[in-house]
């Protein structure tokens, strides 16, 4: 199972290759949408990724709860069984 | 008394398209004239979803109209007299009347009476259904030659001012002529449907809500037609989807279908000269040649930049675009996929005509 660190460390890795972001922008308090500047296709691409790298599912009715990169991180943790 | 055999139709080898044609109505709708109606700008609807035109047809040209002039030109591209058709199969979700089809009058109009002709609502996998059956019916020797047709007049069923799918949409027709053939021309269609996922892709509501409203509003029951523009979005019904589940459906549900359909085929993405997706979003375009690892020589139809997603008819639209600039792709296999409202969606590999 993957640490809080590793999965913001993941999420990063996987934001970056979706938008070019810098990984070091790609912090628990920042938004998706406000701060990323993240679109709901990419995000819906950054969350199938996810889904892949950490091996849990993100139902789509959860997608629009994930405002912030902790709010991912932390659905992310807690999915991991 | 003897039981007597019973004939049957003679089999035909194969199937292959012989001939294709396409219909682009005449008004040009930029993302300027768009953003009239919706808070955007050109850059944002071009990075979201690639589309920098959509062609609209005006009031006075049907779906019937357009499925007509497509046809003419596939029939002439084949070399197949309208006489000659077996069958006229018109895939559509905006021809206005739930009876009498339009496949009926499009067969009258083309001089193709009387070929069975009927109507298929598969939205944006219509076109990919037609072929499935096109190609059954011509190789159990049902119809010699048969004419599909994709067409779609989406700018009778958009509300200007939603944010979800109208500004995508466009309105037009593509058409082929299926026949026999001594090489398989047409793989096996992998094809189906999930209606768990009914709702996330169709009209705010049915003919039976319009009648509802006009005898509520008729008698005065509260219901008051204060501005036409409010009836207008209350009573016409008009496309909605849920972008994202769509979006995630028909890139990653779909690359595995379009992968199966390349097994079904047997053929690798490395034999293909082209690959032709439904039209909907170049997002969704770009993300399925991805994840499908096509090779570069692959061509990829991306007819939605100028033609925006004209549903039922964006496949047969794009590879006519496709044939027209890349006259060497004729020959060449090309996998086309369609997927949409349903939620359906259908696959193949076609020799190009």
């Amino acid at each position: 199972m993957a640490s809080k660190e590793e999965i913001l460390a993941g999420l990063a890795e996987i934001v970056n290759e979706e938008t070019g972001l810098a990984p070091e922008a790609v912090e628990m308090d920042k938004s998706f949408t406000d701060d990323l500047d993240i679109d709901s296709i990419s995000m819906m691409t950054i969350v199938v990724n996810a889904e892949e790298k950490f091996d849990v599912k993100i139902p789509d009715e959860e997608v629009k709860n994930l405002k912030t990169v902790g709010d991912a991180v932390s659905f992310i943790e807690g999915a991991q069984a | 008394m003897s039981t007597p055999t019973l004939k049957q139709s003679p089999v035909n080898a194969g199937s292959r398209i012989l001939g294709i044609g396409a219909y682009r109505p005449s008004v040009t709708v930029t993302n300027e004239d768009v953003c009239q109606w919706i808070d955007s700008s050109d850059e944002w609807i071009r990075q979201r979803t690639g589309i920098i035109t959509r062609h609209r047809a005006p009031k006075d040209v049907s779906v019937v109209d357009m499925a007509v002039g497509a046809g003419a030109e596939a029939l002439e591209k084949a070399g197949i007299e309208p006489s000659q058709i077996g069958a006229v199969l018109v895939s559509t979700v905006t021809h206005p009347y739930a009876t009498p089809s339009a496949a009926a009058l499009i067969a009258h109009r083309l001089g193709a009476t009387p070929a069975p002709a009927f109507d298929i609502s598969a939205a944006c996998a219509g076109y990919c259904y037609g072929i499935a059956q096109a190609d059954a019916l011509v190789r159990a020797g049902t119809a010699n030659y048969v004419l599909v047709i994709g067409v779609e007049k989406l700018s009778d069923v958009i509300d200007n001012h939603e944010r979800t799918i109208s500004f995508l949409l466009g309105d037009g027709a593509g058409a082929v002529v299926v026949g026999p053939s001594d090489e398989p021309g047409i793989s096996p269609s992998v094809w189906g449907s999930d209606g768990s996922k009914w709702e996330t892709i169709g009209m705010t509501h049915s003919q039976l809500d319009i009648r509802d409203f006009s005898e509520q509003a008729m008698k005065g029951d509260g219901v008051e037609l204060a501005a036409a523009d409010e009836a207008y979005a209350t009573l016409w019904p008009t496309l909605r989807q849920d972008g994202q589940t769509v979006f995630r459906w028909a890139v990653w549900e779909m690359a595995k279908m379009a992968q199966a359909a390349l097994d079904a085929a047997g053929i690798s993405a490395a034999d293909l000269g082209a690959f032709v997706p439904h039209q909907a979003n170049m997002r969704i375009i770009d993300e399925l040649a991805k994840q499908l690892k096509l090779p570069e020589h692959v061509i990829i139809g991306r007819d939605i930049a100028d033609a925006g997603n004209t549903s039922a008819a964006s496949i047969p639209l794009a590879t006519h675009r496709l044939l027209a600039e890349n006259p060497e792709l004729s020959g060449k296999l090309s996998l086309q996929i369609g997927f949409g409202a349903g939620l359906v969606f259908g696959a193949q590999v076609v020799r190009l005509p």
